[in-house]
């Protein structure tokens, strides 16, 4: 079988801080296939942001650093020169960021910022470029293309600047997207309008997409596999409805039961909401055992003492808990 | 009946917007722009819409944080809006408010310990310092912080932990209402679910009324008795929650449920994704303002505001919606039947 | 989704992820005062040199001086040497003990520009920021006023009125107002739109006591940091007073005016410029560098950095 597109493994990344080092991303594997969407999920200082920084090695080093290897297509990109990882970073691998209007240059036309990359990486003309921009505008869904092209980012709604964004993404064809909580600064309604567009570019581009967000129903929207992380550490993955429907690892679980499913008025599943008691462990202390057992409600010295490793509990499914039942498994 | 905690009158609050060579006014932001709804003592209302709704400007409105610019604020028969300074602060003891973001709503330049005493001291609820402190102890034992760390500056806490604190500051008053605006919105998953536990419980120990202002929906279900949907600056639809989730009854309110995204994968949903953006409320659209995005607009939608009426069909009573559809006879009117299963897919 | 996937008993085979290495060697954390110094080497550097200098101007007859007004005809214009560290000026007075005592003079130019500076600016700015209809007048005499160079404006104020190190401190002063209370206005106006200002109101808390301990602290880190900036352009522009005659009377030394009298003989003993304006450089640099350093230290933003 044929490499995957991209091979994360044993990803490290580090920081030096005055107080210690924050290990934020400690040992991380995954892969992305081809033309796949997989998530990565997990609260604030997680390390899911720092991960796909990483990939595109935007980590500023010092006092940051990468270790571990990132293979895309074969190539290891840690090994990559700068110029090389810069033919890489808009064009073969693009990212969506969080904030539309502050990743948008104010003063250039929408036009301008779709082209730029054309221009930069695909060597095409100021016509070109901008007969390409509509086109990527139209893909997109924006309204009088035409005439967008020659705007500016404050003249367009947050929903649509997104748009822009996902069309600058696109517009030299990557092989991968990283879209870092690409729908989390958007209101609902206009939410959703972006969740359908990534559902429909999926299937007209075919590129792969790491999606990185905190929300589980956007997860459970677009996400085919889904990685979670806690404190640094990959806890569990597994396909999208395998996760949610049985989830393995206590975190996921806990997460999965702090959520109040909509309808539940409906359905009289309204009950209390599970907590996750506790806080987060600092990441610039060495955690021996297993770095959700201050906060698992099923947490034995076991826990504490040893860490344990990511198994296999089904097909496709792994998770790095002691107690977690393979399948088949029979419960003592 | 006895009267409401909480009564709003069609509230308005225009913002002018100051601009030309002379700074002179050049327009408003019909921010908030006739709005009326009550809350019953004990009773959760939540308030429900989208950015720039105008959904916080009603809760700083009813705090008196501001002048309003017309209509009325009646706390336990009582007009507090146009109430001088000086009897509108006793009034200001029954209606807290708890904020949003965990970070700017406390002083990083008071420790804990004053932050809990100012209400108390303000509203003058202590006799003496040991019962101040007494209190504050409290306080801290109620939110589910360790009474030692009344001595802690804001800044040596987490998101969840500060938001206790706001929590317990909104308590030291001793209000019947608390305005919980966004008030779990910036936090993580697992630390939201411990805040929504915290308020439900606080709410059912102490009798207390929240006005609860949010865009996340599923929240809201889960805390709330009756919802408020707001839309550019007006209440669209009033309900008891059942009622507003099995069948609603306003095409936004429709609308918004169907876009949540829910943490069940691999289902097909009946989705209704609005087209366009919400419209400036600078200029806000003639008659009814949802009638650019609404999908079953018709003509009258563009002339004629709908008022906010009872719905016929409604599941249950109390349910209200500023819709012309309720006017339509049945088979014509989109909304007459339940369509909650199948938005939510439940 | 329940436990049902979760075994109670402990697992047969336990398996133990891999150790992790580190990839970046330890850091050691320093605590307290030398941890604070060295997360804000600015500060470290700034402080240092500033109190330095500070111990010169207070400590200047203990160090080796003599009478700085002295004169000695015969001994004019010597080279520095063992005897006249840094030489001596046409007038045969020590450059060295000239340069030590004028510290004096500037750091107290400085300061109590910075200070009287600081405390007007606030009282203006919170008025500004707290009352509307003040608020208009106020910026537009600040307005005018900030027209004018604050370099001009001093000189223009020292022209009316004699020269003293007082009056030079008030001229400077007045120049520096405007700055100051259009910052306080600024961080007073932002300051009235935090949450806890709205909960405070909200909880009954008065109009005064909301300045004061809602307000005021808050306004306290981008003052220090302002006045650290005032003083050290107070300094400079003393010295340009002093340079054009405008400024502290010539019988007192300070380093405006010792770079004044050399400039004469600028050409055949530069040293005589040199020295006062070596300190003046080093003085000035210490206290900018101290205030950068207090705007990160002050900064809760970057305190949270990772």
């Amino acid at each position: 079988m044929a490499e995957p597109l991209l091979v994360v493994e044993n990803l490290q990344t580090h920081f030096r801080t005055p107080d210690g080092i924050n290990r934020a991303v400690d040992g991380v594997s995954f892969h992305v296939n081809a033309g796949e969407t997989v998530a990565i999920v997990g609260e604030s200082g997680c390390g899911k942001s720092v991960t796909s920084m990483s990939i595109l090695r935007l980590i500023p080093e010092p006092p940051g650093k990468i270790a571990g290897s990132i293979r895309f297509q074969g190539r290891d990109l840690l090994k990559l020169s700068e110029p090389e990882m810069r033919s890489i970073r808009g064009n073969e691998i693009s990212m969506i960021f969080q904030e539309p209007m502050t990743s948008l240059n104010p003063v250039l036309t929408i036009g301008r910022q779709i082209g730029e990359t054309l221009r930069l990486h695909q060597g095409l003309s100021a016509k070109q470029a901008e007969d390409k921009a509509v086109e990527m505008l139209t893909l997109v869904g924006i309204p009088e293309p035409r005439r967008r092209v020659r705007e500016y980012p404050h003249q367009l709604s947050g929903g649509m600047r997104q748009r822009v964004m996902i069309a600058i993404a696109l517009a030299c064809n990557p092989k991968l997207l990283i879209a870092d909580e690409p729908t989390t600064a958007l209101d609902v309604t206009i939410q959703a309008q972006i969740l359908a567009l990534m559902r429909d570019l999926k299937r007209t581009v075919g590129a792969a997409i790491v999606l990185i967000t905190h929300d589980l129903g956007v997860v459970a929207e677009v996400a085919e596999r889904v990685v979670v992380m806690y404190a640094g550490k990959k806890v569990e993955e597994a396909p999208v409805v395998e996760l949610f429907n049985t989830p393995r690892h206590p975190y996921t679980q806990g997460l999965l039961g702090s959520m109040p499913k909509l309808g539940s008025s409906l359905t009289g599943t309204e009950t209390r909401l599970a907590e996750i008691p506790g806080l987060v462990p600092s990441l610039k202390q060495k955690i021996p055992g297993c770095v959700f057992a201050s906060r698992c409600p099923h947490a034995t010295d076991l826990c504490v003492k040893v860490a344990p490793a990511l198994e296999e509990k089904a097909p496709g499914h792994v998770a790095a808990c002691h107690y977690a039942l393979k399948e088949g498994a029979i419960a003592a | 009946m006895s009267t409401p905690l909480l009564d709003v009158q069609d509230l308005k609050k225009h913002f002018p917007i100051k601009g030309g060579f002379f700074g002179g006014t050049t327009g408003h932001v019909y921010a908030v722009d006739g709005v009326s709804f009550h809350i019953n003592k004990g009773e959760t209302l939540s308030l429900v819409g989208e950015s720039g709704c105008g959904k916080s400007t009603v809760g700083k409105a009813v705090l008196q944080l501001f002048g309003i610019t017309a209509g009325q604020v009646v706390l336990d028969g009582k007009r507090i809006d146009d109430m001088p300074a000086g009897s509108l602060r006793p009034m200001r003891r029954r209606m807290q408010v708890v904020f949003q973001d965990p970070f700017s709503s406390l002083n990083p330049r008071m420790r804990v310990r004053d932050i809990l005493a100012e209400p108390i001291r303000n509203f003058g609820l202590a006799r003496n310092g040991a019962e101040l402190t007494e209190k504050v102890g409290k306080l801290m034992d109620t939110v589910r912080l360790p009474r030692d760390a009344v001595n802690r500056w804001p800044h040596e806490f987490s998101g969840g932990q500060r938001q206790r604190i706001g929590i317990a500051r909104a308590l030291a008053a001793e209000p019947d209402l608390i305005i919980c605006d966004e008030a779990v919105s910036a936090l993580d998953v697992s630390v939201k679910a411990q805040i929504v536990n915290l308020l439900q419980e606080l709410q059912e120990q102490l009798g207390l009324a929240l006005l609860f202002i949010s865009h996340d929906l599923a929240i809201v279900e889960h805390m709330t008795h009756r919802v408020a949907v707001m839309y550019l600056g007006k209440i669209v639809e009033v309900a008891p929650k059942r009622s507003l989730f099995a069948a609603p009854k306003h095409p936004y309110t429709e609308a918004l449920l169907s876009a949540v995204p829910v943490p069940m994968p691999g289902k097909a949903r009946e989705r209704i994704i609005l087209k366009g953006d919400v419209p400036s409320p600078i200029n806000p659209p003639t008659g009814c303002r949802f009638h650019t995005r609404c999908p079953y607009v018709f003509d009258r939608c563009r002339v004629e505001e709908p008022p906010l009426s009872a719905v016929p069909t409604a599941l249950e009573a109390g349910h209200t919606a500023a819709c012309h559809l309720h006017d339509l006879p049945a088979e014509k009117n989109p909304l007459a039947v339940a369509k909650g299963q199948a938005l939510l897919d439940i | 989704m329940s436990s049902a996937v979760l075994s109670s008993a402990p697992p047969h085979d336990v398996a133990a992820a891999p150790p992790m290495g580190d990839v970046l060697p330890p850091v050691k954390p320093k605590k307290g005062f030398i941890g604070f110094l060295r997360r804000n080497p600015s500060i470290a550097i700034g402080g240092f040199l500033l109190l330095l200098i500070l111990g010169i101007a207070v400590f200047a007859p203990l160090l080796w001086t003599v009478d700085p007004t002295a004169l000695a005809p015969a001994r004019r214009t010597r080279e520095p040497s063992a005897m006249y560290w840094f030489g001596t000026d046409m007038l045969g007075r020590d450059v060295y003990s000239r340069v030590l005592y004028g510290a004096r003079i500037s750091l107290i130019v400085g300061f109590s520009v910075a200070f009287f500076s600081s405390i007007i600016g606030l009282t203006i700015g919170m008025v500004s920021g707290y009352i509307r209809w003040a608020d208009s007048i106020i910026m537009r005499i600040m307005d005018g006023m900030m027209s004018i160079p604050s370099i001009l404006l001093a000189i223009a104020l020292m022209a009316l009125t004699r020269g003293s190190v007082q009056n030079v401190i008030l001229a400077i002063t007045i120049a520096e107002i405007p700055r100051v209370s259009r910052l306080v206005r600024g961080v007073v106006l932002s300051l009235r739109e935090q949450p806890y200002v709205d909960a405070a109101v909200a909880a009954g808390t008065r109009t005064p006591r909301i300045i004061l301990r809602h307000i005021l602290p808050n306004t306290m880190a981008p003052i220090t940091v302002q006045a650290t900036y005032v003083c050290g352009a107070a300094m400079i522009t003393e010295a340009i007073l002093s340079f054009i005659g405008a400024g502290t009377p010539p019988i007192i030394p300070s380093w405006g005016n010792i770079m004044a009298e050399g400039r004469a003989l600028w050409q055949v003993k530069p040293y005589i410029v040199f020295f006062p304006a070596v300190f003046l450089s080093i003085t000035v640099l210490a206290i900018n560098l101290l205030g950068d350093g207090l705007r990160d230290a002050l900064d809760p933003r970057m305190a949270k950095r990772v």
